[in-house]
């Protein structure tokens, strides 16, 4: 799942500040998963909003809440119980794939995020969200035992371990694991450790979202003419 | 000089000694070598005083770190060439940190052409361990990819491929001497050992190690690599404890380092004015216990480069 992180409070009303007629538009996919952009933290973050408008004098600031199914698909927008350019400023709270569509699907809109889109998530133990995979475009998790080196690793190397290893953890921070330490581990227990001394050959990094710019997935039979997004 | 010149000088035999560095693993000497860093700004004289002063006549080579510690300062490649003309052989470090497979092919070819041969192929600490915590960490390449780089230009072509999707063809090609680093003494050590072999199938052919305090467990270590055919020159890494505190900080917060009980309480017990010679002997102590494991030592002075002459002469060597 696609894991985000609320926006610190004083960077959600600087954002709101020019604004009059506000919606909260909460999603119903990943964030409402991950806790931080369902209709429940949108009741919350409305009344927060109101509450620190009134206190700054502007207690005419008039905040709605709405949720959809999942604002990254078209079908759903038509669940919106106003259209969003009826606002003078829509704040999301999906991750950013719905701030990026529902800022498209109303062109006339001001569509803003309350939250910062951070990975891809294991939800690991109970409120706790692990990142498992860095979206890459290229896998390698049959040669690392299911271990995403891209993201578990925070340099992101693909051959082994560096010398920042202690104890396990990484020298980034010592409550965080260090991924190869990770792969290590799994691979001698799997009894494939000759997976781990293969030399790789350096990374097709074009696959990733840096390589080639936006990523799209087609599949033919399924496809229609989009009316967005051309 | 031209590059064509510089070509006509690249040695045909691929066991031609490229460095002085080489060279003398060839002969089977003990090799002896040291380190400076970039300062953060354009004041090198001080760095490049060091180096003639006390390194120019004691040590095969100097490392020149590369933006060390992820701490912005100038780089290795101008320094190590610095060195160059003032007839002081570098190894120029390099992570892979901070340029893509780009930038490090074009550093290494401009490296050789500058007159640099030997390099040391490093990962490099993250950014998030410096000064510039919001940099956007590059390794495209970790250290295995950047000696496999170095390899592929020797052999006369690049990383990437032309329109038709073969090897590019350079015109004129380095030869460099090749290492990288290993940590001997870590918690876990067989992850260490097998980065190690990766590295050395990937070309490099020599070692110096991360700081080295307990030659015992250097002496396993050697032990290990050797059984398992990995036969390269190993130089035991030696960083020079300036106080106990220094000892004690690097315990808690250097990965693989274990200063030991002993070398601890020398510096404790040293007054203020017997330390830096307690220090000094502690290095050569080091180097004397484990010379004969291995075939040099790499002095890492952190600034007390004045001491090299006397770290060499209290290791007997």
């Amino acid at each position: 799942m696609i894991v985000a992180d609320r926006k610190p409070m004083e960077e959600i009303l600087a954002m709101l500040a020019p604004y009059k007629r506000v919606l909260v538009l909460a999603c119903g996919g990943c964030v409402t998963v991950c806790v931080s952009g369902g209709e429940k933290q949108a009741d919350l973050l409305a009344s927060q909003l109101k509450l620190a408008a009134a206190a700054a004098g502007r207690a005419d600031v008039q905040f709605d809440v709405d949720c959809i199914t999942r604002q990254c698909d078209r079908e759903f927008a038509a669940m919106l119980k106003k259209p969003l350019d009826q606002y003078d400023a829509v704040l999301s709270i999906a991750c950013g794939v719905g701030v990026g569509f529902m800022s498209e699907l109303a062109p006339q809109a001001t569509v803003l995020p309350g939250l910062n889109t951070t990975s891809y998530d294991a939800s690991t133990a109970k409120g706790v969200w692990q990142e498992y995979c860095g979206g890459c475009g290229d896998c390698l998790l049959a040669e690392t035992g299911g271990i995403c080196p891209i993201v578990r690793c925070s340099k992101g190397l693909t051959n082994g371990t560096c010398g920042g290893t202690k104890t396990g953890k990484c020298e980034v921070s010592k409550d965080m694991d260090c991924g190869w330490y990770l792969i290590f581990k799994k691979l001698q227990a799997a009894g494939k450790l000759e997976l781990y001394t293969k030399v790789r050959p350096a990374k097709k990094w074009s696959k990733d979202r840096n390589g080639k710019g936006a990523r799209r997935l087609t599949h033919k039979e399924l496809m229609e003419t989009e009316e967005f997004s051309k | 000089m031209t590059t064509t010149a510089l070509n006509e000088n690249t040695p045909v035999n691929p066991n031609e000694p490229v460095s002085r560095l080489q060279r003398e693993f060839q002969a089977g000497h003990f090799v002896v070598s040291g380190e400076i860093g970039p300062p953060k700004g354009t004041s090198i004289e001080k760095c490049l005083h060091e180096a003639e002063e006390y390194l120019k006549h004691t040590v095969v080579a100097v490392n020149v770190t590369d933006i060390q510690t992820a701490v912005m300062r100038t780089g290795s490649m101008a320094i190590s060439h610095m060195l160059v003309d003032r007839g002081i052989e570098p190894i120029f470090q390099m992570v892979t940190r901070d340029r893509n497979r780009l930038a490090l092919q074009s550093d290494l070819l401009s490296a050789w052409c500058l007159g640099i041969r030997n390099v040391l192929a490093l990962t490099g600490d993250h950014v998030a361990m410096g000064d510039h915590a919001d940099a956007k960490p590059v390794f495209d390449l970790d250290s295995v990819g950047l000696l496999r780089a170095m390899t592929t230009l020797e052999n006369g072509s690049d990383m990437g491929l032309d329109a038709k999707g073969n090897a590019n063809v350079l015109e004129g090609s380095p030869k460099f001497f090749k290492g990288c680093c290993v940590t001997p003494c870590a918690d876990e050590v067989e992850p260490q050992i097998l980065k190690l072999q990766m590295k050395v199938a990937a070309g490099a052919q020599y070692v110096q190690t991360q700081a080295v305090y307990e030659p015992a467990a250097f002496e396993k270590f050697m032990t290990e690599i050797r059984k398992r055919g990995i036969n390269v020159p190993v130089l035991v890494g030696i960083v020079q404890l300036k106080t106990a505190g220094m000892g004690k900080y690097m315990n808690t917060s250097v990965p693989g380092v274990k200063v030991p009980d002993w070398i601890l309480k020398k510096l404790t017990d040293a007054s203020k004015e017997d330390r830096q010679k307690i220090s000094i002997d502690i290095c050569g102590q080091l180097v004397r216990e484990m010379k004969d494991m291995c075939q040099g030592a790499h002095l890492m002075t952190l600034g007390w480069d004045h001491c090299v002459p006397d770290i060499i002469k209290a290791a007997g060597l």
